[in-house]
């Protein structure tokens, strides 16, 4: 068959975007291979490790659950989105940094936009609700205590100079 | 893992994606929240030709308790049944259960009428709507038709939901005075499927008497199994350890599990009783509370 | 020298592109008229190919080619043998090695028959639906046992069995040791590692440049220098014709290392004939087949002791699982031979193992290496000991613990570097004090589980102790160079998988050259900037290219000295180097900026004087001896449900050794990634293969790695004992977090359950909740 193709107009990181894209192309694939926005990572493809998390509207997404045409009309954010536009890292960034809360690197984009949704939501979480909010996201490398320690950090920074 | 070609359709109104579903049949999925048809798409175990994505029909979503039962549409996400704590208030199987349904991330997108349309057998909304005897409503083009949750669920994976249908509602009666629900399961990590998982609904009388037992389990059969029946004894009775005991041994042996990768079909059949044991001793104690 | 950064937490240089999305992974690497790769795997695990058509593959829109064996033509051949046998009497060995694509037989559920070349990965997906086999199914052998069996289906058809290899070693004499023990203790056990599995899978970028004859190849290998070596040798260019890229990599743990795999084999030859580049990227699915696995062992061990516990000899008799093929050779089993040994005396000692062909993926070292194995059965063996003597489990290890004037203790039997097993040095005991201490051990075992059980909660402790043989050669080497505008330059050949390389090794840099860390930049895994080494494994990195960065820098440092004396007419001793300037002492405004005398270092008039070189540039290279010895105690309290069997850690402990230490942030992090990887294996991930081969749970939601809610916090604690075997000091710890996980929770939940009353004995990794109740209902119910 022919490839079924759509038009779609979608924000990312506040930029508008409008593409042609064919139905089946998996959302995470548009960001990196389309729109170029390569932080965003691929780990299974089937939902369970949480490197391709994105925000959606808001609420964190696995974008390798999404297919590009679904995200018409919504906003996204991405890891890249995150820093000031001077540069400046956000303060759940500069935890991780600061506690060195990412060894390889690979699951922290999906960590990031995870707990930058909770944080929003839960400012001043305790060690266990911070642990719960990570358990969907896979990370091989740390053993997770350095990127718990980041998040209590950032939370406490993020407080202090809402 | 990309999933093979197929033709999307954005429906435009329930009408649209019913009278598209009639046209292409079992040819066609609806695509709701994806989190499970997405995956089985993937890996190429799903093949639709055509995929009728629904999430733009926001009449389907939202939880109604005006009326004497609990109306939940189809396309009510995870979250959003989390958010809202009147409505956990008063479905104590759904607050208990639905932090064990996968991550947050899932539960963003993820819809009730989804996972019930699917019906994986270790799921726990499926058990949790026969425990609780929900009503389906089940639209077509044709025309509407409504069935208990005991005869929704037909076998592995699959429910009667025919190939021009879409499940629209489901409606849960509201609970009932001096009564009290508790869900519980047993998981390798949570949000992992389960192994088994047990829903106790218990009313009392006056005297703490047990006047109605309802009980569902999910992870021990091809279905989510009703084993109500086992709970006949504590009928009447205060539901003392030893009454409860009795329930949980009866529970074991209406079951037979057949084991899977984490757990053996004893394991599984052991963890039932112990479920059933824990669940019922909470939910009488909660009946207990809400008098 | 200063030593301002060397043995501080100094936050990493690489972390900032890595948080903002901007780091470069493979598949990140974009190129025009890239083409796509997906290859046709085989479902079943053990078969006869009669005939692949791939014709209609071949229409399918968007397919550019597809290729078969038979396509590869004389390219086709089986891969090298990565390590060699060891030289120990009597060894039998039957190499057999993995191929490109399939020719006549499968021998595991995933080896590659076919290779798709298309506009997209999609398409390419599509196209292999469209490939017909033609194939006779053969009975898979599965079974160790069954394997040697004389009925058994042979997996490769020119060997009369399935032994892949049989060693011998022995150091003293067990049996005259066993005549003379006081108890004999023989038990089975087995052990299953698990897969790697880090979060991203494998993946190759091949770009064939026809007009420059270069070949270009990005791939996520932790030996970037072996692969280009070998791709040369394939293809038939020289080896400066072809560069391979290790970009950031998501995780190596071993199985990165493993080469030649049949994907970077393929793509690099696709690439030159159709003249674009190729990407494949590993599917998850994949990645459960394609990338090697570290399985299982049978191990049927008896240990003679004394009534007070001491170890007079250990004889031990194993199966390894070495699966199709074997192209790793015989480090996996050796390591578990050697490590058994452990940090105790064990006087005499008598090891025998048979690595078995399987049809199962490849076995190759995953964190660990086969130490597991090895540890797993001292530790049980010691555990089990205790309760026929009535000693308390820790007492019996400390009973046993090499002193510490006894190094370099010899063990004698031959290890994965082919040297006689030697350990450098060591200070066990302390290890085990500090770490019984941390745990709060005796209270524990006095006070607090007494009341926990009268409450009816299950809570049990563990300790656990084991050696890891780090730091091997052959050698790595550094290139340091301090370049005109004052930065330093490094490059070196190992790779990068998250240790921290680009950190840890500018520290090294920046106190010899009296610079800031964050103003060195390393280079690692590129083999146009550096082109000679090994690789990244093994624990080594730190250790020996660690070495080779501090010699090079040492040698720069002497060359600013040299040149600065020169200008400043002065002694090298008057002169001092810090914040980039040489600067003469005690006169702070009499300096020359590194960068500055770089520039002189570069005459454009006059001449390089004979026996120098231009610029403040060195290399150097470090190759150890042997392998320095790092060692250390695990101990956790753990409860556990004595109905549902659930598991619940309440604390873990972790003291460790692993001689001087250059980033202790760094370090603790690996410890950590390490036990959390050991939690896995023994408890949570197990690969379950029915017999036919097939492996039942090939998804990240049933093959279980442990999440922010399995993995506890751990305490950390050290000491320090330098190798002697190298200029700094340094043991490695890549490893060590992942080695005693697995005895300890045996040992722990043993106490929990308070099995040894019930004479229930725990003898096998993984366990889980369904596992516990069927073992311990067996003693209820016989």
């Amino acid at each position: 068959m022919q490839p079924d193709r759509h038009d779609i107009e979608l924000e990312v990181n506040g930029t508008t975007y409008r593409r042609g894209v064919e139905s089946r192309t998996l959302l995470s694939d548009f960001l990196r291979h389309e729109l170029l926005l390569a932080g965003t990572h691929v780990g299974c493809e089937h939902g369970v490790c949480g490197a391709c998390t994105i925000l959606v509207d808001g609420a964190p997404v696995r974008s390798c659950l999404m297919l590009a045409v679904q995200a018409n009309g919504h906003a996204l954010s991405t890891v890249e989105g995150l820093a000031a536009d001077s540069g400046e890292l956000h303060p759940i960034q500069k935890a991780m940094h600061d506690h060195h809360g990412l060894q390889c690197g690979y699951c922290t984009p999906g960590i990031l936009m995870t707990m930058t949704a909770f944080l929003k939501e839960n400012p001043a979480p305790s060690e266990d609700e911070v642990r719960e909010a990570l358990s969907g996201n896979l990370c091989r490398c740390t053993g997770y205590q350095n990127i718990v320690d980041a998040m209590m950090a950032a939370a406490q920074a993020m407080r202090a100079t809402p | 893992m990309k999933p093979a070609p197929f033709k999307y359709i954005a429906a435009s109104s329930l009408d649209h994606a019913l009278s598209l579903k009639a046209e292409y049949g079992d040819d066609a999925r609806f695509l709701a929240g994806g989190q499970s048809l997405i995956p089985a798409m993937n890996f190429r175990l799903a093949r639709p030709s055509v995929l009728i994505d629904i999430n733009s029909l926001n009449d389907l979503a939202g939880i109604d308790r005006s009326g004497r039962e609990i109306r939940i549409g189809a396309l009510t996400r995870y979250c959003d049944l989390e958010r809202d704590s009147d409505f956990l208030k008063a479905c104590s199987l759904f607050a208990d259960a639905l932090p064990h349904i996968a991550h947050p991330q899932i539960r963003n997108r993820g819809t009730i009428g989804g996972n019930l349309s699917h019906a994986d057998p270790a799921s726990e909304l499926p058990a949790i709507a026969v425990a609780m005897e929900a009503r389906m409503r089940i639209k077509s083009s044709a025309g509407e038709r409504q069935m208990a949750a005991s005869e929704f669920f037909v076998g592995l994976l699959s429910t009667d939901i025919q190939p021009d249908e879409m499940l629209v509602e489901i409606a849960f009666p509201s609970p009932k005075p001096r009564s009290g629900a508790c869900f519980m399961e047993v998981a390798r990590r949570r949000g992992d499927f389960a192994l088994a998982g047990f829903a106790a609904m218990v009313t009392l009388d006056e005297a703490q008497r047990c006047t109605n037992l309802r009980l569902a389990l999910c992870g021990v059969g091809e279905t989510a199994v009703d084993a109500s029946h086992a709970g006949f004894s504590l009928i009447g009775q205060p539901c003392i350890p030893e009454a409860i005991e009795a329930v949980a041994t009866g529970v074991r042996e209406a079951i037979a599990p057949s084991g899977n990768v984490h757990a053996s079909p004893d394991y599984q059949r052991h963890i039932a009783g112990v479920l059933a044991m824990r669940a019922i001793g909470t939910a009488y104690q909660r009946a207990i509370h809400a008098a | 020298m200063t030593t301002r950064f060397f043995g501080a937490p100094i936050k990493r240089n690489e972390d900032k592109k890595l948080l903002t999305g901007q780091a470069l992974f493979i598949d990140d690497v974009e190129l025009p008229g890239m083409l796509h790769a997906a290859f046709l795997r085989s479902q079943v695990a053990h078969a006869r190919v009669r005939h692949i058509d791939v014709a209609k593959a071949r229409k399918h829109p968007g397919v550019v080619a597809v290729y078969t064996a038979d396509d590869l033509g004389a390219y086709w051949q089986p891969g090298p043998v990565l390590v060699p046998p060891p030289p120990i009497a009597g060894v039998v060995v039957n190499p057999r090695t993995q191929v490109p694509l399939v020719k006549e037989k499968v021998r595991h559920v995933g080896e590659p028959l076919a290779i798709v070349i298309a506009e997209s990965r999609y398409i390419a997906e599509d196209a292999l639906d469209e490939i017909e086999i033609d194939f006779d199914v053969l009975p898979a052998v599965v079974d160790l046992e069954k394997g040697l069996g004389t009925s058994s289906a042979h997996v490769h058809d020119d060997l009369a069995s399935n032994v892949a290899a049989h060693v011998h070693q022995t150091k003293g004499d067990y049996r005259s040791a066993a005549a003379k023990a006081d108890l004999v203790l023989k038990r089975r056990f087995r052990y299953e590692h698990g897969i790697s599995s880090p979060i991203e899978t494998r993946g190759v970028v091949a770009q064939w440049n026809a007009r420059a004859s270069q070949m270009t190849v990005w791939d996520t290998t932790q030996a970037p220098v072996f692969v280009r070596n070998g791709l040369a040798a394939m293809l038939g260019l020289g080896e400066r014709q072809v560069r391979v890229i290790a970009p950031f990599v998501g995780g190596g743990f071993g199985p990165k290392i493993m080469m030649f795999y049949p994907e970077e084999v393929c793509l690099p030859w696709i690439s030159m004939r159709l003249n674009r580049p190729v990407k494949w990227i590993e599917d998850r699915l994949e990645h459960f087949f394609a990338t090697t696995h570290e399985r299982g062992q049978i191990h049927d061990a008896e240990i003679a002791l004394d009534r007070q516990g001491r170890i007079l000899g250990i004889k031990d008799v194993f199966l390894h699982d070495t699966g199709a093929y074997n192209p790793y050779g015989l480090t996996v089993p050796i390591n578990s031979q050697c490590t058994l040994l452990g940090p105790y005396v064990v006087p005499a000692y008598d090891s025998t193992f048979t690595a078995v062909f399987t049809n199962l993926p490849i076995v190759t070292p995953y964190r660990g290496a086969g130490r597991q194995h090895g540890v797993f059965v001292i530790e049980r063996l010691l555990d089990l000991a205790a309760r026929e003597l009535n000693i308390d489990p820790a007492e019996i290890r400390r009973r046993n613990l090499i002193p510490p004037d006894a190094f370099p203790f010899k063990n004698e039997i031959i290890y994965q570097d082919f040297q006689p097993l030697e350990y450098d040095s060591g200070n066990y005991e302390p290890v085990l004090d500090k770490a019984l201490e941390i745990i709060g051990y005796d209270q524990f075992i006095k006070r607090d589980q007494p009341k926990l059980r009268a409450e009816g909660r299950c809570v049990g402790v563990g300790i656990a102790c084991y050696v890891e043989g780090t730091g091997i050669g052959p050698y790595e080497g550094a290139k340091v160079q301090v370049q005109t505008n004052g930065k330093v330059s490094v490059a070196t050949g190992i790779g990068t998988q998250g240790q921290g390389h680009f950190t840890s090794f500018a520290q090294i840099v920046a106190d010899q050259l009296g610079v800031d860390v964050t103003e060195v930049d390393i280079v690692t895994g590129d083999t146009d900037q550096f082109y000679w080494g090994a690789g990244t494994f093994a624990s080594r990195g730190a250790v020996v290219a660690g070495n080779a960065v501090n010699e090079a820098s040492r040698v720069v440092r002497q060359k600013a000295l040299k040149l600065a004396s020169d200008a400043f007419e002065c002694a090298e001793d008057d002169l001092v180097i810090a914040d980039g300037k040489v600067s003469i002492v005690g006169i702070p405004q009499k300096f020359i900026r590194l960068g500055e005398l770089a520039q002189r270092a570069n005459p454009m008039r006059g001449a390089v004087k004979p026996g120098t070189e231009p610029g403040l540039e060195s290399t150097q290279y470090f190759g150890p001896p042997s392998g320095a010895t790092a060692n250390g105690v695990h101990a956790v309290i753990l409860e556990i449900d004595p109905l549902t069997f659930e598991l619940k850690i309440l604390k873990y402990v972790v003291v460790h050794d692993c001689g001087t230490v250059i980033n202790p942030m760094i370090l603790a992090g690996q410890i950590h990634g390490g036990v959390a990887q050991g939690i896995g294996n023994a408890f949570y991930e197990k690969l379950s293969f029915d017999d036919q081969g097939q492996l039942l749970n090939a998804s990240l939601a049933d093959y279980l790695l442990p999440t922010a809610l399995e993995v506890p916090r751990m305490e950390l604690d050290h000491t320090t004992t330098p190798s002697p075997l190298n200029p700094l000091g340094i043991k490695g710890a890549g490893e060590a977090g992942a080695i005693p996980v697995g005895p300890l929770f045996a040992q722990a939940i043993e106490n929990a359950l308070d099995l040894a009353q019930k004479k229930i004995e725990l003898l096998e990794i993984p366990l889980s909740p369904s596992r516990l109740f069927e073992l311990t209902r067996k003693a209820d119910h016989p």
